[in-house]
């Protein structure tokens, strides 16, 4: 017994000391500002694994978005690193913020892959290490019972649930984030891309969604919110993976990285196991998904010594790198970490990227767009106004911001 | 107080107004003036794990150039202020020629998002504010005239609603009517209409919040006609008992009259508060639905990826003056009585 003891114990330290192959001991301060969910808080804790002798801190907020850029700005900044995604790069590429990481990764980054880096004009920018989409979740024992397949596009959803509904099991089969704000704008951004929109017109600021792949988009938003639960202004992804839990949503358009506590032992285990996923449902005749893919990964603050910029690469390329991370936590995110093996839970990114899902736009002007969609196709889905003059006032609403901020 | 006495005794909450309020306050009034630089951008390659696109980035170097030669931005004048984000001048001319009837140009105005808020700011002063003054007059003079034993638990219990973080005070309302919530579903029930919802409809979700507003500013009013209560004197309201006045006759003509400034006084800063109204719409999640001129102001600086500096500072200049303009009237009127009683 005594031998098993010992032979479990040194293989367990065995592991460690493999793991901890990549790191080499840094020194000075990190402070780690991130978005908070399961995944990032796995990676952020296995990076702090790596952290030698420096000081380690770690903001993780939902509202990451909001402190990012006032902090990033300070000099020195609050944070030397700042866990991004696609759009939330964004502003910061905009104001200068980050730091090319090239020599670093040159240096230190021995296990990170060719394809987990993110490179703007040739620049290492971003080192990516998951990857993000919204898809469809659905009630296999529901859609069974009433004998619906599997829905493949969102005319197959809204039919789908029509069929739910009328049958009394529930009232409002249907669910997905559109919390007025940047939640619903999101959604907008999806959809419209599944119809094959373009934002901007080509090679400019200018809008250009007022068209007939805006109005169809608007119209397939406000189908569905029909199908939703009446408060479906005010629902974020929290709000609607609670009501998925209590039972009353057959179908739900859902970001990925919230597989993970969908599918955990908490809650009504019924439902649990009846939940499935499935890739993003494609609209309007179109071949690629209504749904854009994101990717998380780690950027390095520009107005921070480099000492610090070179601590907290060592400990976050330890994390980047780290195929024991991505055993452990496989079901938490689609990781793109050597050594992934895609689990139940990575079918909805992995069937989006098969596809042939857009990314979401990396366009300096897109925040804008974005944040003048959240606000404006509102009273459109209230019924207050018409799909043309919702769209003709986001576009009016970002003509005046891009005027002000200089892109028009 | 001799002049000289004043101004030393006066000095260090002036100086602290100047510093802290005083000078931000001309500080935003500048920064409202100027926009941001061209932007000048550059096509470059962008590479991510889902593959490589020619895309447009903000050219750094020559945006650097503009802005150390600039801080402040480009000089912009009024473009801001009259810009469709604001006042929006060019678009209700051409609201004034296109439209037939005034409800039509009524409705183009207000779904602009400065008058939209506007418009909402305004009805939420307008209902809260009375609403206060007189729910919290009539609790003071409820309490006023029970027995003392029981007087001071109910006062604490009266003053609750503010002692709640407004956050969180709403919060819990905002809980209790989600269509799953308690009050949101027995409506449901009792309405037997499903499809019933307190937050999707525009006039329920307003309704909520004005309601909410005068639950938590009542306290407020309340306390402070309480404490003028007690100064009214006795002799008067003993001296009309024996006349035969009525208990409104009493309050009316000896009550009313002895706190009038204590009343302009609330309804001043009931006023203000009003017009700043913001906490309730995050908590309600209503952005979809209400939207005053502070929501827009912090719209502007967080809910974007990019700051939009210039707008929010506007929309702050307009706030002020618009504060300035409610309280007017008050101002005034407090002026004029000061005059004639010296």
């Amino acid at each position: 017994m005594k031998k098993i003891l010992l032979t479990l114990l040194f293989i367990l330290f065995g592991t460690t000391a493999y793991a901890d192959g990549h790191c080499s001991k840094p020194s000075g301060s990190i402070n780690i500002l991130a978005n908070d969910f399961p995944a990032l808080r796995t990676f952020v804790e296995t990076a702090k694994g790596c952290k030698g002798s420096a000081d380690f801190k770690v903001t993780h907020s939902s509202e990451h978005n909001k402190i990012a850029v006032p902090a990033l700005t300070a000099n020195p900044s609050e944070f030397s690193a700042r866990i991004a995604a696609n759009s939330s790069i964004v502003p910061l590429m905009n104001q200068d913020l980050i730091r090319p990481m090239d020599d670093l990764v040159k240096k230190y980054g021995k296990g990170i892959q060719d394809s987990q880096l993110i490179t703007i004009d040739g620049k290492v920018m971003a080192v990516a290490f998951m990857a993000n989409t919204q898809h469809l979740y659905y009630r296999e024992d529901v859609l069974k019972e009433l004998g619906i397949p599997v829905p493949k596009t969102y005319e197959e959803v809204v039919a789908a649930s029509e069929k739910i509904r009328a049958s009394g099991k529930m009232q409002h089969p249907y669910a997905a984030a559109y919390k007025a704000g940047w939640n619903l704008a999101e959604e907008f951004v999806n959809m419209f891309i599944g119809h094959g929109g373009e934002f901007f017109k080509a090679g400019t600021a200018e809008p250009n969604i007022n068209n007939a792949k805006g109005v169809a988009t608007l119209n397939m938003l406000k189908k569905l919110a029909s199908l939703s639960n009446p408060d479906y202004l005010t629902h974020d992804s929290e709000a609607i993976k609670v009501e998925w839990e209590s039972g009353k949503v057959a179908l739900m358009t859902l970001w990925a990285s919230r597989s993970g506590t969908l599918l955990d032992d908490e809650g009504d285990a019924k439902i649990t196991a009846a939940t499935k996923l499935t890739g993003p449902a494609t609209v309007g005749g179109g071949n690629i998904p209504a749904a854009t893919l994101w990717w998380d990964g780690f950027t390095l603050a520009k107005n921070r010594s480099d000492s610090d910029a070179e601590a907290s690469f060592i400990a976050l390329a330890h994390a980047a790198s780290n195929k024991k991370m991505v055993a452990d936590a496989a079901d938490q995110a689609v990781w793109l970490v050597e050594g992934f093996v895609p689990g139940p839970k990575s079918i909805g990114v992995i069937e989006a990227v098969k596809m042939g899902a857009k990314p979401y736009p990396m366009l300096p002007q897109m925040g804008l767009m974005h944040g003048a969609l959240g606000s404006e196709i509102v009273e459109f889905l209230q019924g207050k106004e018409s799909a043309e003059q919702a769209l003709k006032d986001v576009e009016a609403a970002y003509i005046s911001k891009a005027k002000e901020q200089g892109f028009l | 107080m001799p002049n000289k006495t004043f101004f030393w005794f006066f000095l260090p909450t002036g100086l602290a107004m100047i510093l802290f309020i005083g000078l931000p306050i001309i500080s935003t009034g500048i920064q409202s003036f100027y926009a941001q630089h061209d932007q000048v951008v550059k096509e470059v390659k962008k590479c991510d794990p889902f593959g490589c696109t020619v895309s447009i980035v903000v050219d750094q170097e020559a945006t650097s150039v503009l802005r150390d030669e600039r801080p402040l931005g480009k000089f912009n004048g009024f473009g801001t202020y009259f810009d469709r984000n604001h006042l929006a001048i060019e678009q209700i001319t051409e609201f004034w020629d296109e439209t037939d009837t005034l409800g039509d140009f009524i409705d183009q105005v207000t779904n602009l998002p400065f008058y939209k808020a506007l418009l909402f700011t305004l009805t939420y002063c307008l209902f809260v504010t009375p609403n206060v003054l007189l729910l919290g007059f009539i609790i003071a003079l409820s309490l006023n005239a029970i027995s003392r034993k029981i007087r001071g638990p109910l006062i604490f219990g009266t003053i609750l609603p503010m002692i709640v973080t407004p956050l969180v005070g709403s919060l819990v309302l905002f809980w209790m009517i989600d269509a799953e919530g308690i009050i949101g579903a027995n409506l449901q029930l009792m309405m037997e209409d499903p499809y019933l919802s307190l937050k999707s409809s525009r006039t329920l979700t307003w309704i909520t919040i004005i309601i909410y507003g005068i639950w938590h500013h009542s306290p407020f009013a309340f306390v402070v006609f309480y404490a003028a209560l007690q100064t009214v004197p006795q002799e008067p309201v003993e001296a009309a008992i024996i006349d035969g006045a009525s208990r409104y006759q009493r309050i009316r003509h000896i009550v009313l009259p002895h706190i009038y400034p204590v009343v302009t006084f609330v309804a001043l800063i009931s006023l203000m508060d009003n017009f700043r109204v913001f906490e309730p719409i995050i908590g309600f999640s209503a952005e979809g639905s209400a939207q005053s001129l502070s929501w827009l102001i912090y719209d502007n600086l967080v809910n974007e990826e990019v700051i939009l500096f210039g707008s929010a500072a506007a929309t702050s200049m307009m706030t002020i003056i618009g504060i300035a303009i409610l309280l007017a009237p008050v101002l005034i009127r407090t002026w004029k009585e000061f005059r004639t009683a010296r």
